[in-house]
């Protein structure tokens, strides 16, 4: 059973590795401002998803693991707010149509 | 070389970068994102070095709140550079700012290389009279009852920070309010997170004042917190600064200093010394303390962001 969860935590932390690693490349390689906004916010929310995910059965207890998914939940907020504000002040200064 | 010590170089290398980078940047709000980054990346090395205390303040203080004081900052200049780009600094004045940086880079160096080796310490001796005082974090310990009195002063020179922020003040503000007005429509994404933010972010926040007796928090990183739950209500204008004048304001301000003054100087009479604590109650005093710094810290914060009153007061 171990050996099992632990197989699944190695595949859901490298998966939201992978990411995190096409969300930081999606943000150096898209051309403008808001397809960079769109590759850093998805990405970072699943990625940082999946490695809650793996980490849930390596913690010792069950308040452990509610602060990690709090934590997650609390990114998910911040980020889908922050993303928000950044779009608005983009079109507020003429770069986006 | 192991992961972990991979992993400390590259955090270290990052960390410099940054650095380099904040001071490099070009445009003022571009550093201080860069500052924000370095704040936290310095957080983290902090946890390496298992000070969560200074990590959890870090993280608050020098990069949170810091970070909202200084776009702020960056926003004011913003809007008064067309006035000031004349008055760029000559080149020799600038020449001479690099060489006095790097003077002053170079003493710092010596001084900490030029440390005996083991640094001087009073960390066993504080560990061993840790249960005269109830508590469980040695850093609590430190700041609350060996050198309670550099804290309360700390706490003095927050409240001295506000009266030179509003001392700004031009004569027809004085006694009105910070920032803008509520009656402006609130605005949407950030009302938002002003609505399901803070009642999580200040149960967190007290939440770590309780545990700081114990363990890793305190009245400063919970107060942070706290204060940051109101600055999120202000900016979303569901809720506005307080006019300076306000009594309750004024209470709230120095009652973290006054209530750690009055104890110390009780302690005269009670355990015969200055901000001594009577044996057996050293831990609800210290609690009794830290509940209003955390309340005088949560004011002050937000109001030093808030800056000089811009409002004519009601009269």
């Amino acid at each position: 059973m171990t050996l099992v969860l632990d197989i699944f935590s190695i595949i859901a932390i490298c998966a939201g590795t992978f990411f995190f690693f096409a969300g930081t490349v999606g943000l150096l390689r898209f051309p403008d401002s808001l397809s960079r906004l769109h590759a850093l916010t998805k990405a970072d929310n699943v990625g940082l998803g999946l490695i809650v995910l793996g980490l849930l059965p390596l913690t010792e207890s069950l308040l452990a693991s509610l602060k990690l998914v709090a934590t997650w939940a609390l990114i998910q907020l911040a980020s889908a707010t922050t993303a928000q504000l950044i779009a608005r002040a983009l079109r507020r200064s003429g770069q986006v149509p | 070389m192991s992961i972990l010590q991979a992993l400390d170089i590259g955090l270290a290398v990052l960390v410099l970068a940054v650095a380099a980078w904040t001071i490099f940047a070009r445009e003022a709000f571009a550093a201080v994102v860069a500052f924000v980054a370095y704040g936290l990346l310095l957080s983290l090395v902090w946890v390496r070095l298992f000070a969560v205390d200074v990590a959890l303040t870090e993280a608050a203080i020098g990069s949170g709140v810091t970070g909202v004081l200084l776009i702020g900052a960056a926003g004011r200049l913003r809007q008064a550079k067309k006035s000031a780009a004349s008055e760029q600094p000559s080149k020799p004045l600038r020449v001479w700012a690099f060489v006095l940086c790097v003077l002053v880079t170079l003493a710092l160096a010596v001084v900490v290389l030029s440390l005996p080796d083991p640094a001087p310490t009073l960390a066993p001796e504080a560990a061993q009279n840790l249960a005269g005082t109830g508590l469980g974090n040695p850093i609590t310990g430190v700041l609350l009852a060996f050198r309670s009195f550099d804290t309360m002063l700390e706490k003095v020179v927050l409240v001295l920070a506000v009266v030179g922020v509003w001392s700004l003040a031009s004569d027809r503000y004085w006694g009105g309010a910070p920032g803008t007005s509520r009656s402006a429509e609130p605005e949407g994404t950030r009302a938002l997170l002003a609505q399901l933010l803070p009642p999580l972010g200040i149960l967190i926040g007290v939440h770590i004042v309780w545990v700081g007796a114990d363990e890793p928090g305190g009245a400063f990183q919970g107060g942070a917190i706290l204060a940051a739950m109101w600055m999120i209500t202000m900016m979303a204008r569901l809720t506005e600064m307080p006019p300076i004048s306000s009594v309750w304001l004024r209470l709230a301000l120095i009652s973290g200093p006054a209530v750690f003054v009055a104890i110390g100087v009780a302690g005269i009479a009670m355990a015969g010394g200055f901000f001594a604590y009577p044996a057996g109650f050293a831990k609800p005093l210290i609690l009794f303390i830290e509940g209003f710094m955390t309340l005088s810290i949560a004011v002050t914060l937000p109001i030093l962001v808030g800056g000089p009153p811009q409002r004519l007061p009601r009269r």
